[in-house]
């Protein structure tokens, strides 16, 4: 698989770089956390985002879409997330978009794919039902009655949840996962908000007696633990596309400080006991950008190592981005743990996206099973 | 794209009529082929294999065909590195001279030069080692004292060397000289090319912690070299020194990672395996396929994702460079040093894993591979050192891409 972009992708990047700069510098994301608007994204800018075609990077041009890859969407999620743009892109756009895609019936891929794509809806996947991580141990359940299916169950850690227009939901009887789809003001439904460390929008949501028609069933009834698996490979590798672009901005962030603050009558950065470990910071960097490369280029380039080469994306840049975020604020001394300076937020960035879909030792564990050890 | 097909074919038919059956078959260390005027085969087909490679100039694939090289571009060689490996063939030839000297005499020779020894570094003719590092000077090696003094038609040497790799059974040496000793220190060192068969140039092997004696001490009393045999001007060799020493450094830090770099890039049916993974399962057992020592394969998971992660690192410093059509990109600064300590890390794994057995110097209780592991094990910890310390490639990092102020 190529380790460079090629023209398109560099467009996108290039791109989406002006647009983090130009219009959600960090100080877009401060504003948005300091509005305590609980949606935690500004509707003006996600149209805005979805109007470049952004929303429909993931979806075939027949649903008005761009079909652009997950590199095209991977490259641009690695810009904004220089800048920590909060928007619900990757729940509606990455996530929710590729289960449709995969599993959906052509009505489903017609109603919801253009409207994705168009930027009109945002959806979020009920998944997680614990505090780690465990896509196999589902207990929310679906009952057949009749025509309909009852949802019971408690969901947690669900990324956009509190705001999302619909709910994708992972159910499981004990013979195989069945996805769901619904509406966010159903009766049976009750959402909390989580706020979040990172400002990040997540809810916890109780199903009680949830009636949905069989038409809400996406995929196969007890089917699709296959095609989670493979939209969250997909997933994974995005999302460590936007930390790897927290890894860049952070470390680029503290180099420049190493370069500005004087104390001992000397630049910070001549002392060689902090250059020493941006130097090993710079190493594991570019260790992390190759690990994102392959896995992007992984899905659209029809590796058979897709699987290892997310979990390695995924458990690498959560370790590295442990380590940029943990000296860059030590590095920064004093003003380092002050709210008014930005460095704060890639700490509490990494942490919450290391538990998105598998956290470092979950994908240890992974890249080690599909090693055979 | 057809061109290149063709050249896979012919290079496929080239191989197979050429490559001996006993030059595809695993070789141990003592195999290795370095060719020069005392090289003892121990298999004639060793000597066919490098004679014939030498001849059509694939040791040296991508080198000019006027010196002698194989004239191949990027794409080529790929493919006749992937045909290679296909056959499992052995190395023909591996020399200093094709990894560091030749390099350099390709930007800072003398067409003369090149025409001198170029060809005889592809056919495996002549024998080089490196006169680096003295006595005094090992990281500081600008402050390096061996002197050469003109006599008109020749340079007069004196001094001594320090872990000269294999000078024992060279021919030639390169090294680097004070020509200038008023000059600043950088500014007084040329780089000339000594023949080792002479009555001036005595070497002593030096007998390493782990038993081997891989380095020498070289002195020179009274040594010559003809004037045609400086490189890159008078004082103008710290320039080729450095040059050389990225070759060096690229070297070192592949050392175990060749066949990772270019495989990586293929599609393969083949399931995923770990050779640590697989080696540890033998002294420690697994229960339900997972090995039997949770510590442990976190330790060899965290290797063999960091193995991936350089491999793939290799293959985009390489691409990159080749679309850009400059130097080597920013990710090749962090090779040696990454590298080298992660080729550290991988012994210290293997030791854990065999306990006791990891802990033999000699004798018939051991296996032989174990104890050719202890051995290694001590070996790589010279691998840090040589070639620039990795502190030194941290300040190289530090200073030259991050631009942290001195």
């Amino acid at each position: 698989m190529s380790l460079v972009l090629n023209e398109e992708q560099s467009y996108l990047k290039d791109t989406a770089r002006d647009f983090a700069k130009n219009k959600t510098p960090v100080s877009h994301f401060r504003s948005v956390r300091d509005s305590e608007n609980p949606e935690c994204f500004d509707r003006e800018i996600w149209k805005e985002m979805a109007s470049l075609g952004w929303s429909g990077i993931l979806i075939p041009e027949e649903y008005g879409g761009s079909d652009f890859g997950v590199a095209g969407i991977g490259v641009i999620f690695e810009e904004l997330g220089r800048t920590l743009t909060p928007s619900p892109m990757f729940s509606t756009a990455v996530v929710c978009a590729s289960l449709i895609k995969q599993a959906g019936n052509e009505d489903q891929k017609k109603e919801y794919l253009t409207k994705i794509a168009s930027g009109d809806i945002t959806l979020a996947f009920a998944l997680e039902e614990s505090s780690r991580h465990s896509p196999s141990n589902l207990e929310t359940s679906a009952k057949i009655e009749g025509d309909s299916y009852i949802i019971n169950g408690e969901k947690t850690f669900v990324l956009d949840g509190g705001f999302a227009d619909f709910l994708i939901i992972a159910a499981n009887n004990g013979k195989g996962t069945s996805l769901f789809i619904t509406k966010k003001d159903a009766a049976g439904i009750e959402i909390k908000l989580t706020p979040l460390v990172d400002s990040r929008n997540a809810a916890n949501i109780t199903f009680k007696d949830l009636k949905l028609s069989s038409s809400s069933l996406i995929g196969e009834e007890n089917n699709s633990d296959q095609i989670i698996e493979e939209v969250l490979d997909i997933s994974r590798s995005v999302i460590s596309a936007e930390m790897f672009g927290g890894i860049q901005e952070a470390f680029d962030v503290t180099l420049n400080y190493l370069k500005e603050r004087d104390q001992f009558g000397a630049k910070i950065g001549s002392f060689q006991a902090l250059q020493h470990r941006a130097a090993i910071m710079f190493s594991e960097i570019e260790l992390c950008k190759s690990c994102v490369l392959e896995s992007l280029t992984s899905f659209d380039e029809g590796s058979n190592d897709i699987p290892r080469l997310a979990s390695l994306a995924k458990a690498k840049i959560g370790e590295i981005f442990h380590l940029v975020s943990n000296e860059a604020v030590q590095m920064h001394g004093g003003i380092g743990v002050t709210d008014e300076y930005d460095i704060g937020f890639y700490l509490k960035r990494a942490r919450v996206a290391e538990q998105i879909f598998g956290n470092v030792q979950f994908h240890k564990d992974r890249y080690a099973e599909l090693t055979g050890y | 794209m057809s061109d290149l097909n063709a050249f896979r074919d012919e290079t496929r038919d080239w191989l197979e009529a050429n490559c001996p059956e006993s030059m595809r078959t695993p070789m141990s260390q003592g195999d290795v082929v370095w060719g020069g005027r005392k090289v003892e085969f121990k298999n004639p087909d060793q000597k066919l294999w490098m004679d014939r490679m030498g001849e059509k100039g694939w040791t040296c694939p991508t080198w000019p065909k006027e010196y002698g090289g194989g004239g191949l571009n990027f794409e080529e060689n790929k493919v006749l590195q992937e045909e290679l490996m296909r056959i499992k063939a052995r190395p023909a030839l591996n020399s200093f001279g094709i990894w560091m000297l030749g390099p350099a005499l390709l930007e800072y020779g003398t067409e003369e030069q090149k025409m001198e020894h170029i060809p005889k570094i592809v056919k495996g003719e002549i024998r080089w080692c490196q006169g680096y590092s003295e006595p005094g000077s090992g990281s500081d090696l600008a402050s390096l004292k061996t002197k050469a003094e003109d006599q008109g038609e020749e340079y007069l040497i004196n001094g001594q060397k320090v872990w000269t790799s294999y000078a024992d059974e060279c021919d030639m040496i390169f090294t680097l000289v004070r020509t200038g000793p008023l000059e600043p220190k950088h500014e007084g060192i040329s780089f000339l090319l000594i023949d080792m068969d002479q009555e001036g140039v005595t070497t002593k092997p030096i007998k390493l912690i782990s038993g081997k004696s891989p380095f020498c001490e070289t002195f020179f009393d009274n040594a010559t070299a003809p004037k045609e045999n400086l490189v890159g001007g008078l004082n103008k060799g710290w320039s080729v020194a450095k040059r050389l020493l990225q070759f060096e450094r690229n070297m070192i830090a592949g050392m175990g990672f060749g066949s990772a770099a270019s495989g990586s890039s293929k599609k393969s049916d083949a399931k995923p395996t770990s050779g640590l993974a697989t080696m540890a399962k033998r002294y420690v057992g697994e229960k339900e396929d997972k090995l039997n020592d949770s510590g442990l394969r976190n330790k060899i998971i965290d290797h063999d994702m960091n193995s991936q992660a350089f491999a793939l690192t290799l293959r985009r410093a390489a691409e990159e460079s080749k679309k850009s059509n400059q130097g080597p990109s920013a990710a090749s600064s962090i090779f040696k040093y990454y590298g080298t300590e992660h080729n550290k890390l991988r012994y210290e794994i293997m030791l854990e894993a065999m306990g006791t057995k990891a802990l033999g110097w000699e004798g018939a209780e051991f296996g032989p591979e174990e104890l050719a592991i202890t051995r290694e094990w001590l070996r790589t910890k010279a691998n840090s050192i040589e070639g620039g310390t990795s502190e030194v490639q941290l300040n190289v990092i530090s200073k030259r891409v991050l631009e942290l102020p001195q």
